[in-house]
């Protein structure tokens, strides 16, 4: 696509310019239209597990009805609370957004379909999606409620936490394609893909990241029954919206993330590349749906003990057993040390 | 002040208010929190006082039935058993075989029913939807049980004073027979749901301990009473009604933690269906409503009837001057006594442990506020 916008013989600037809005576009599009539809597959998908329909009135089978609750959300009534911290209060959704969108830069969605190859690939993601917890804190304390307060400090807690046997299990996976670049690691999993080799590391990057995303069992943050809304709790009309949209955008970025490490990526016969992220994307997301509605929820002391006693020593005994692996591997290949 | 360090850390004070998602109702718990970790407990009731001791002063005895299933609305059959097996204790009915054996049905039937929604609320304050719609599921065929019967869901008031209202229609009992059968297999599903699940184990398990004298000590009965080892089901103890005629178990745990109060009433779900087959068998033809008097006109006197209720012991103490209208009607709530207890199972626990006592005690606030 660069070759065809440089013929028309525009500086290099404006080259660059028009591929980077392209692809911004591109990305905000993918993002919005999935999450849109995400908000439906979760209500439906919830619904036939629970023996009952779900949405089925706006549309043919009710797929219009995020877009009718976008359109409520829009007019409900903006409150900010007197007591709260005004420029945090107001500046707390879009903080959190921003990151959302942008690790969506080096997921690869298909060859050459990437918006920005960088070569510290997984590292950026890792880096940007962490940020989250700030945004997240500023919701919590900005509402000068005592339930977001507390929401807030379980968010700290969790998602830190969380966030090492996350990176270690991706370490597995680096290790293995021997470069931070998504496309190297997609471009490695041409034989087998990954979550064959590192099955432990793929196990706990699914429950690592379900926590960092605040879902399934791991859903304190926002613990409807005991802390009503948690930091989200005084936040009305679109910055609600927006901290809603946030969190099914990062389900979807640590499922293309997933999919990216583990899955193979675009990689598979017959149908377009673009087409097998997707249908990958969707079982990863299945999967993380299945998990929320069938679990309870898993207390703070409990959470951080499974954290710092059984996570993050599997996921680093599974780092040795990748070193131990690929040195065997190597040595058996060439035959000496 | 955190002893360990040298932070300076505050209390605070949290009201899971009258309007919270957990509280089962209209109910007020003020937390004293350190950090996550509950320090005091003050329980404020009264939100749902409607004056309904008040009342009965001013209704007949008869009229006085349907205010009884807004007690505990979620076993109203067992409100109105109580109620009218007080009464008739003091005008010395004696009630027909075929009404004392529907009555023994539809007791047990409220049981399940509330016994059901325990189960589910409680499923549902630790976020297990999908948990939630089994036991609905099931509660469902019994509300269309009791429509079968006397035309309502929820406030019954089917029994009446020397009998039962009206005889079951006869689609009833093979409709029963059904939902009896398949009772078995929603229990199932919702213990491999959910009652045997990991999470709800840890969450559980060792929560909102409380020892049997301090159990006894505070007065509470029924299920959250026999989880601390004692096997005292008035049912057993001081039969009423015909319940010496029946052969069932009753269930018996020994920690006295959220999780024994949880599993023994799925256990007496099943012991209640044994009853009501049993019923089923023995049902007797003949009438269901004794001959009494138009006018209910109880003798000068006092009378005080014990059942073992949905949630630990319903007394009704019936006082009556020799007018149609009782002179004082007093109600022993088992949900307003076992809730004085709440307050010293979560001390020292977390917000979440607080939520998962409160939905283990099992209160309705009708009962306690009446």
């Amino acid at each position: 696509m660069l070759d065809i916008i440089s013929s028309w013989g525009l500086p290099l600037w404006a080259v660059t310019l028009i591929r980077a809005l392209v692809y911004l576009l591109g990305v905000l599009a993918f993002v919005f239209l999935n999450a849109i539809y995400l908000i439906y597959l979760e209500r439906k998908i919830s619904a036939y597990m629970q023996q009952r329909l779900g949405p089925n009135r706006v549309g043919p089978r009710g797929i219009f009805q995020s877009v009718v609750d976008a359109v409520k959300l829009l007019c409900k009534e903006d409150i900010i609370p007197r007591e709260a911290d005004k420029w945090v209060f107001l500046v707390a959704p879009i903080v959190i957004f921003i990151p959302a969108i942008m690790v969506y830069v080096i997921i690869p969605f298909g060859p050459g379909m990437i918006a920005a190859d960088l070569n510290i690939g997984i590292f950026y993601f890792l880096a940007v999606a962490s940020t989250t917890t700030i945004a997240i804190l500023m919701g919590g304390w900005a509402g000068n409620n005592k339930y977001s307060l507390l929401g807030a400090m379980r968010t700290v807690a969790q998602m830190v936490s969380y966030e090492i046997p996350l990176v270690f299990s991706i370490l597995g996976v680096v290790m293995l394609a021997g470069s931070l670049k998504t496309s190297d690691i997609v471009a490695a999993q041409k034989e087998i893909w990954f979550i064959l080799l590192q099955p432990v590391a793929f196990l706990i990057y699914f429950i690592a990241a379900t926590a960092e995303v605040n879902r399934g069992p791991f859903d304190l943050v926002e613990g409807e029954q005991e802390i009503i809304a948690g930091p989200f709790t005084e936040f009305t009309a679109m910055r609600y919206a927006l901290f809603y949209l946030s969190e099914y955008t990062n389900l979807l970025s640590v499922s293309a993330l997933a999919v990216t490490l583990f899955l193979g990526g675009w990689q598979g016969p017959w149908l377009p590349p673009w087409l097998w992220f997707i249908i990958k994307v969707y079982i990863m997301i299945l999967l993380f749906m299945w998990v929320k509605w069938t679990f309870p929820r898993i207390r703070i002391d409990h959470l951080l003990q499974f954290n710092w006693k059984f996570l993050l020593p599997l996921s680093l005994v599974n780092i040795l057993g990748t070193g131990i692996g690929i040195k065997v591997y190597q040595v058996l290949i060439t035959g000496g040390w | 002040m955190n002893p360990n360090t040298s932070l300076v850390t505050e209390e605070i004070t949290l009201n899971m208010g009258p309007q919270h998602p957990s509280t089962h109702g209209v109910y007020r718990a003020v937390l004293t929190l350190d950090g996550e970790k509950v320090v005091g407990v003050e329980n404020v009731i009264g939100y749902l006082h409607r004056g309904i001791e008040k009342l009965a002063e001013d209704r007949t005895y008869t009229q006085f039935i349907p205010y009884t299933d807004r007690l505990d609305y979620l076993a109203a059959m067992l409100n109105n058993l109580g109620y009218v097996q007080a009464v008739e204790k003091l005008m010395g009915i004696e009630v027909p075989e075929r009404a004392e054996y529907l009555r023994i049905i539809m007791a047990e039937l409220s049981r399940i029913a509330s016994h059901y929604v325990m189960l589910a609320s409680m499923a549902l304050d630790l976020s297990g939807w999908t948990a939630w719609f089994i036991p609905f599921r099931d509660r469902e065929r019994i509300l269309d049980l009791f429509e079968m019967v006397c035309g309502s869901r929820l406030t019954l008031s089917y029994m009446r004073i020397g009998g039962v209202a009206a005889d079951v229609p006869p689609e009833f009992v093979p409709a029963l027979k059904s939902f009896l059968a398949e009772l078995p297999r929603g229990l199932e599903e919702f213990n491999g749901l959910i009652t045997n699940n990991e999470i709800f184990k840890a969450r559980c398990q060792g929560v909102g301990r409380i020892d049997l004298e301090t159990a006894l000590a505070y007065g509470i009965t029924g299920p959250n009473l026999r989880a601390c080892g004692l096997p005292f089901d008035l049912r057993k103890v001081k039969p009423y009604g015909i319940y010496d005629r029946f052969d069932f178990e009753v269930p018996i745990r020994h920690n006295g933690d959220t999780y024994d109060r949880f599993v023994i009433r799925v256990l007496e779900i099943e012991q209640s269906a044994r009853i009501i087959e049993q019923a089923l068998r023995d049902l007797p033809e003949g009438p269901v409503m004794a001959k009494v008097p138009r006018v209910i006109k109880p003798p000068q006197g006092e009378v005080y009837h014990q059942i073992e209720g949905a949630k630990g012991i319903l007394g009704f103490y019936v006082v009556s001057d020799g007018s149609p209208k009782p002179y004082r009607v007093h109600i022993h709530s088992p949900s307003f006594v076992n809730l004085g207890a709440f307050p010293v199972m979560a001390k020292g626990g977390t917000i979440q442990d607080a939520v998962a006592i409160l939905a283990s005690i099992d209160i309705v606030l009708g009962e306690v506020d009446r």
